[in-house]
């Protein structure tokens, strides 16, 4: 099955995205957002990880989160797909089930 | 598509039930339809009407009652969780001796097995959290 | 009569330290009525939740830990614990309350409930899995 995971915590402050990435199969979709999209920026502590995750799972990030939080597209991760909620929505939708990993 | 939303956080203290709200609205916006919206753990003070938010503030709970009212959306607060933190329709009141109830319009106190029967029903459900 | 659906309780936090184990627990118990197929993963800090000799006495809680034994009477024995997270935390399925159910289907055979996974079989699991259900 195709699942959506979703991360809306931070990496510096819960593990909730290395644990999701750890058991996000490939072919599996990763939303992050609210405090989740801290992950999706550039030249984190985290990026060569999530690079490496996504050879195998596909990465979006909710735009108003990031724009909530000053963060530009310019600094994301390349192949990051920036998504609003209608584009949230549809990857609830087209996924076969969603996991949140709180 | 049938959603069904669970809400697992209090209004202001996390960005759950906002998300939540703006996942609902783009949804019906592309025609989904929301089977039922549960309130768990901390997402109970959702319901509460004796909340009083900054007027230049969105106000959480009126957003919420007003969606069950545009919508005929089902909003489920989960009793057991209601009642660790006091929150109370009439009947509930009534029958716990309070001087007092506090629920808003729009939402439901009801069983967990709402949320099983949410899970059941729906295509879809998409947890809200911390 | 619905279809039965695979649902998964995922639990990641410890006891006490917040409500989420213990209300994910009451979720669990209202939702066996339902006769769903139902599987609890105990993944991260979620481990802590099924230590032995649990005493919140010091801490003014109380101990919903014996909740776990009934699981098995409700027919409820697929419970998944992460054998990484496990070892992470320097504790082993020694460490863990010892859950069992009776198997009507093998002359009531008592059979243990916690199955030790990897992550990659948990990875598996979880994507079998119709409504997950996060704490």
């Amino acid at each position: 099955m195709a699942i959506l995971h979703t991360v809306n915590k931070s990496p510096f402050e819960r593990d909730a995205l290395e644990s999701c990435l750890k058991h996000a199969l490939a072919g599996s979709s990763v939303l992050l957002f609210e405090d989740g999209v801290a992950a999706a920026v550039d030249g984190t502590a985290y990026a060569d990880q999530i690079k490496g995750a996504m050879e195998n799972v596909s990465l979006f990030v909710l735009g108003e989160d990031l724009k909530a939080r000053g963060l530009g597209e310019h600094k994301l991760i390349d192949g990051i797909t920036v998504v609003d909620y209608k584009g949230f929505v549809e990857l609830a939708a087209k996924n076969d089930s969603v996991q949140s990993w709180l | 598509m049938k959603f069904s939303i669970l809400i697992n956080e209090g209004p202001y203290q996390h960005q759950a039930s906002d998300t939540a709200y703006k996942f609902i609205e783009a949804a019906l916006e592309a025609g989904h339809e929301i089977f039922r919206v549960f309130f768990y753990h901390d997402g109970v003070n959702n319901s509460t009407r004796y909340t009083v938010p900054p007027q230049d503030d969105r106000n959480i709970q009126v957003r919420w009652s007003e969606l069950a009212e545009k919508h005929d959306m089902d909003l489920v607060v989960c009793i057991a969780a209601a009642q660790r933190r006091g929150i109370l329709d009439e009947n509930e009141a009534k029958r716990q001796g309070k001087d007092g109830d506090n629920i808003a319009p729009g939402f439901r106190i009801s069983g967990l097995g709402q949320l099983i029967e949410a899970g059941i029903q729906a295509d879809r459900l998409v947890t809200f959290g911390d | 009569m619905s279809d039965v659906k695979k649902f998964l309780y995922v639990n990641r936090k410890q006891p006490y330290g917040t409500i989420y184990a213990l209300e994910s627990l009451e979720v669990v118990l209202i939702g066996a009525a339902f006769e769903q197929d139902v599987s609890l993963a105990f993944v991260d800090d979620g481990v802590y939740q099924l230590t032995k000799g649990q005493d919140p006495s010091g801490i003014g809680m109380k101990n919903f830990s014996p909740t776990y034994t009934a699981l098995g009477d409700y027919d409820i024995n697929k419970i998944y614990v992460e054998k990484e997270s496990l070892e992470a935390r320097g504790l082993t399925i020694d460490d863990l309350q010892h859950l069992t159910w009776e198997d009507e289907d093998e002359d009531w055979a008592e059979k243990d409930s916690i199955r030790v996974v990897s992550a990659s079989e948990m990875a598996e699991i979880m994507d079998q899995q119709d409504v997950v259900l996060s704490f």
